[in-house]
């Protein structure tokens, strides 16, 4: 298989404090959408910014399409297309000054290419950006990281703050994306009801390290929650579950496979679970 | 051709995906040869992961009702439809067999079962 993105052995240490990204590994085949879900805090934006270089990182290797990046290789960036949480645009351009900035910057600019995106989301190209509504402006940033036609796309936290509707469109222009079997992305998102819709693969990360990497079908499809009273908690083998969790009157059991995990132990209801869920199993539960 | 995905059923996507294409060439809406979407295409037209589609062509193409060429795409493949019916025939026959057996352990009698077998017969 060959990968877009080949994260191994990723290391971020900061003097003043406890933070670390500690041995972060992940790599995204070619074609696929990745989602990347983890607490406030927990390293996702560090290990994007690692990946761009835009950090230094300590140790360990990043390959985008196959190559490592330094500084000078320009080219490699072009490939990259890059949406970020805060939006970085002058306020005083306009997306048709950008568009000037920008066929300056990429050699690969696309400029039929921003005018056909930019008209379909409705971006009035006269207006100054800093009147744009969040909306607007997440679409603009979107138009200008397509516009320079990379084979990756890194987005943290692209659709926040979006309302449904423009979320939804935004949705199908990442499908879109990924119909050339070529181009992958990776992006990080607390709305994990979005990557349920579109991404391939799911990777959590907790105070900086990966704890899990797992196809979404078999997440949701495959692993369960089994809703236990604390005398059948007794009776399950440390092994079969993944995670567990306490609560007032039931003890939540994530189990990698639902199904297996019914045969074995019958009378204890097995849930699927939502990302979410298995989320919080997997970081606020014991082991 | 229609798809219809439900994200209000326990009935996994790709499970709505190979049974719906199923049964449209099983009832002939799509004959020997009619290419069906490409993958990526059918994931962004209904809004779904490639990897969902990806696992419901494999499936497909396990049981033979569609053929894949690199590079050509998906189509439906040449197949003896009594072979397939046959062959689903025998899968309800296992499933009843099994409905029965558990029926006869509960005591629940055939009239019921016959009773419940309408029901979800016609219900879907």
């Amino acid at each position: 298989m060959t990968y877009s993105l080949e994260i191994k052995n990723l290391t971020k240490t900061y003097p003043q404090s406890d933070f670390r990204l500690d041995n972060v590994s992940f790599s995204i085949p070619r074609g696929t959408i990745m989602g990347f879900v983890g607490e406030n805090g927990s390293g996702k934006t560090t290990t994007m910014n690692a990946v761009l270089n835009t950090i230094k990182k300590d140790n360990g290797t990043v390959k985008i399409l196959g190559r490592e990046m330094g500084d000078k290789d320009t080219d490699i960036r072009e490939q990259v297309g890059v949406v970020f949480d805060a939006v970085n645009f002058s306020g005083i351009l306009t997306p048709a000054k950008l568009a000037k900035v920008m066929a300056g910057v990429y050699k690969q600019w696309d400029q039929e290419f921003f005018l056909k995106t930019t008209a379909r989301f409705n971006i009035e190209m006269g207006k100054k950006i800093k009147q744009f509504s969040r909306g607007m402006t997440m679409k603009l940033a979107l138009a200008v990281a397509l516009s320079h036609r990379p084979q990756l796309l890194i987005l943290d936290e692209a659709t926040a703050g979006l309302d449904p509707i423009v979320r939804e469109e935004i949705l199908g222009v990442f499908l879109e994306f990924v119909e050339d079997e070529n181009h992958s992305i990776l992006m990080s998102s607390h709305i994990t009801s979005d990557l349920e819709k579109i991404a391939d693969y799911i990777t959590f990360i907790h105070h900086g390290k990966v704890i899990l990497t797992e196809k979404k079908d078999h997440l949701i499809y495959d692993y369960g929650i089994a809703r236990c009273k604390a005398e059948q908690f007794q009776l399950i083998d440390r092994t079969d579950m993944m995670a567990y969790k306490k609560r007032d009157y039931q003890i939540d059991v994530l189990v990698e496979n639902r199904k297996a995990f019914e045969r074995k132990y019958s009378g204890i209801v097995v849930d699927t679970g939502t990302i979410d869920e298995i989320m919080l199993l997997l970081i606020k539960g014991e082991r | 051709m229609d798809i219809i995905i439900s994200s209000n059923t326990s009935k996994p996507i790709y499970e709505q995906i190979t049974s719906q294409i199923k049964a449209m060439i099983m009832n002939g809406d799509l004959q020997t040869g009619d290419p069906i979407p490409s993958m990526r295409s059918l994931a962004k037209s209904i809004h779904v992961s490639v990897i969902t589609v990806q696992k419901a062509y494999e499936d497909l193409q396990r049981d033979g009702f569609i053929e894949t060429t690199v590079g050509r795409g998906s189509f439906v493949s040449a197949q003896n439809r009594d072979f397939m019916q046959e062959e689903l025939q025998k899968k309800v026959e296992e499933h009843l067999n099994l409905a029965v057996e558990t029926a006869r352990t509960g005591g629940i009698k055939l009239e019921k079962m016959i009773e419940l077998l309408t029901i979800f017969y016609t219900e879907e």
